[in-house]
């Protein structure tokens, strides 16, 4: 962000530097009128609404500086906190820039200066009649949260509905279904499974995701005794994976066929990550390749030395950009939603298919809302109503939450 | 105790943070700094644990005489140097003190332009990969491959050139039907992630817990 600190007293030179040379001539210029403070709601309370009247001889105006002080403070502790040029208007919000912040409870004192080419005239001093103040419900989210609610209780209606044995179907996924027809390829040829849990962090979603899928796929892997390799770039997703790796040996009842350099950290930076994956493709050859996570520029590079080493892959990934180098380059490719999706049908715990239920419920939901937008849309072209602009009005007027 | 304690940290943060959406209060804004701050900490912990883990592998491969073990004993060795130069040596190569240090010429002449290659060679895999997406074997395939055309004429100067459409198509294209795409891909990944946070909040995913989720 642009700092004031530098910018505002330029800029008050620069309008005072003019004025200087054109000083004869006009008549006295008129100080800029009453200046009202009020405190900007839906803040955490460091900002207030500063709005003054203008000049009466505003046309010869070349800008405005308001200043600030706290109250009960000296002459000298005036700062200029913002230049108005004409155009700009005659109100701002006080407290954005954190050099100038504004401190929650603190009654401040306001003038403002006009500048004009005959020279300067200064408004009296209007202390500030509210102090900013921290809202504890930002009202502007008040339809994010019935969307919230809404989403909520189609997930509890679900998990409910799932644990009472209600049999939940869910539209069979390729790329899921294709997961133990390639462990069981690579147990065939003999040859390790590479799995790659993204290259982002613990806090990203898919890696989440990504770890699930990696137990199960584990477990599987630990039954058939396959090796398995599992490269991280994040040292934390290293720790969960490595973890979450030699429970399902447990779980397969196989903890002496864990090898603890089976799941192993490589590096942080992203292309020598790609370069050291591509080495372990070209060196040791696997048969079963799975992208499953976050992915950016890397994607083809890994997705493309897989293919030509000859491995069945399957991705997924809720990167859209990535998508489309997976799908051309992997067997199978687990699109958005369906990676979250992955570890229920894998595992097929009650809970699990209620949440996706859940949020297949939403979705539809969601569908019909713009469904129902594209009807009054064409409403609006054929019998000349204005029912959308109505929606969207209704929607995101502040005034209407 | 062991999964119980960090699933009721998960819990109660994720609830909290959830409620300090709606909050602008600065109290609330304080509250998720705080936890935010946490995160790098937590990080450069971790980073340890990664540095062992890497050590340990390919010590066991150079040990072992594995395949290639060559290899290891180089990253061993300038896993080992980079920090070296870094913090212990900071020195420049002729010694003097406005020359870039050993660590910086070995960042900038040695690891950046190893990372450019890496890099550069997406170019010939984004056409090897095109080739393939673009044979067209079906109906689907057919159209795909004419969309790709429109758009890639649209955006060199010879499509302006051959025809004013072609421009025109192709952002027609991107703007309509690959936009809608995008869009329904992109609510899809919304609410598969506000679910599977909700999957974790309450107990219900316990993957991340690593061996201690099951």
């Amino acid at each position: 962000m642009l700092s004031l600190r530098a910018t505002v007293p330029a800029m008050v030179l620069f309008a005072m530097a003019g004025n200087v040379l054109a000083q004869q001539g006009a008549g006295v210029l008129a100080p800029p009128g009453e200046v009202t403070v009020s405190d900007v709601p839906n803040d955490g309370g460091d900002q207030l609404l500063v709005c003054f009247e203008p000049s009466p001889d505003d046309e010869r105006v070349n800008s405005y500086t308001v200043y600030r002080r706290m109250q009960g403070e000296g002459d000298d502790a005036w700062r200029p906190v913002r230049v108005l040029f004409p155009g700009q208007g005659t109100s701002f919000v006080d407290g954005r820039d954190p050099d100038y912040s504004v401190r929650p409870g603190q009654i401040y004192e306001y003038r403002v200066t006009a500048l004009s080419e005959s020279g300067e005239a200064t408004g009296p001093v209007y202390v500030a009649e509210e102090a900013a103040d921290g809202e504890w419900f930002n009202t502007n989210k008040v339809r994010i949260l019935i969307g919230c609610a809404v989403f909520l209780g189609l997930i509890f209606f679900f998990f409910s509905k799932a644990q009472s044995g209600d049999k939940l179907y869910l539209r069979p996924i390729p790329g899921i279904e294709a997961i133990d027809e390639a462990i069981g390829r690579a147990t065939e040829m003999g040859k390790p499974i590479l799995y790659i849990p993204g290259l982002s962090t613990i806090s990203d979603v898919a890696t989440i995701a990504s770890l699930t899928i990696l137990g199960r796929v584990a477990k599987k892997v630990a039954e058939y005794q396959t090796p398995i390799m599992v490269p991280n770039r994040n040292p934390i997703v290293y720790t969960v994976a490595e973890e979450s790796v030699k429970q399902a040996y447990l779980e397969a009842g196989r903890p002496d066929s864990y090898d603890p350099d089976s799941v192993f950290f490589l590096t942080q930076s992203q292309f020598a990550f790609v370069a050291g994956v591509n080495g372990i493709m070209a060196r040791e050859k696997p048969a079963t390749n799975f992208y499953l996570g976050m992915f950016w520029a890397e994607s083809l590079i890994l997705a493309e030395t897989g293919s030509l080493s000859g491995a069945i892959q399957i991705a997924g990934t809720d990167a859209v950009t990535q998508l489309p180098f997976f799908i051309t380059t992997c067997d199978y490719t687990l699109i958005g939603e369906e990676l979250y999706a992955a570890s229920a049908y894998l595992g097929r715990e009650p809970k699990q298919l209620g949440a996706i239920k859940g949020q297949d419920y939403f979705k539809a939901l969601v569908m019909l809302i713009i469904f129902g937008t594209l009807v009054l849309g064409i409403l609006d072209v054929l019998a000349n109503t204005d029912l959308v602009a109505w929606l969207d009005h209704l929607v995101t007027s502040p005034a209407a939450g | 105790m062991r999964r119980t304690i960090p699933l009721l940290i998960v819990m109660v943060g994720g609830i909290m943070m959830m409620i300090q959406f709606f909050i602008p209060h600065q109290i609330s804004q304080a509250v998720f700094g705080l936890y935010t701050d946490y995160v790098p900490v937590i990080a450069g912990f971790a980073l340890i644990l990664g540095v062992g883990s890497l050590t340990r592998v390919h010590y066991h491969k150079v040990r072992r005489r594995a395949e290639n073990w060559q290899y290891s004993l180089l990253v061993i060795f300038f896993l080992y140097l980079m920090p070296v130069f870094g913090i212990i040596l900071p020195a420049s190569l002729g010694g003097q003190a406005e020359e870039p240090s050993v660590f910086h010429f070995l960042y900038r002449w040695v690891q950046i332009p190893i990372q450019s290659s890496m890099f550069s060679l997406l170019a010939f895999y984004i056409a090897s990969a095109a080739f393939r997406a673009f044979r067209a074997r079906s109906a689907m395939a057919t159209v795909l491959m004419l969309a790709a055309v429109i758009v890639m004429m649209g955006q060199v100067p010879i499509g302006d050139y051959l025809g004013k459409w072609f421009p025109a198509l192709g952002l027609w294209i991107l703007r309509h039907p690959n936009l809608g795409g995008k869009r329904a891909i992109q609510l899809g990944v919304g609410f598969g992630i506000l679910a599977t946070n909700l999957k974790i909040i309450f107990g219900v995913e316990r993957n991340w817990l690593g061996g201690a989720g099951r």
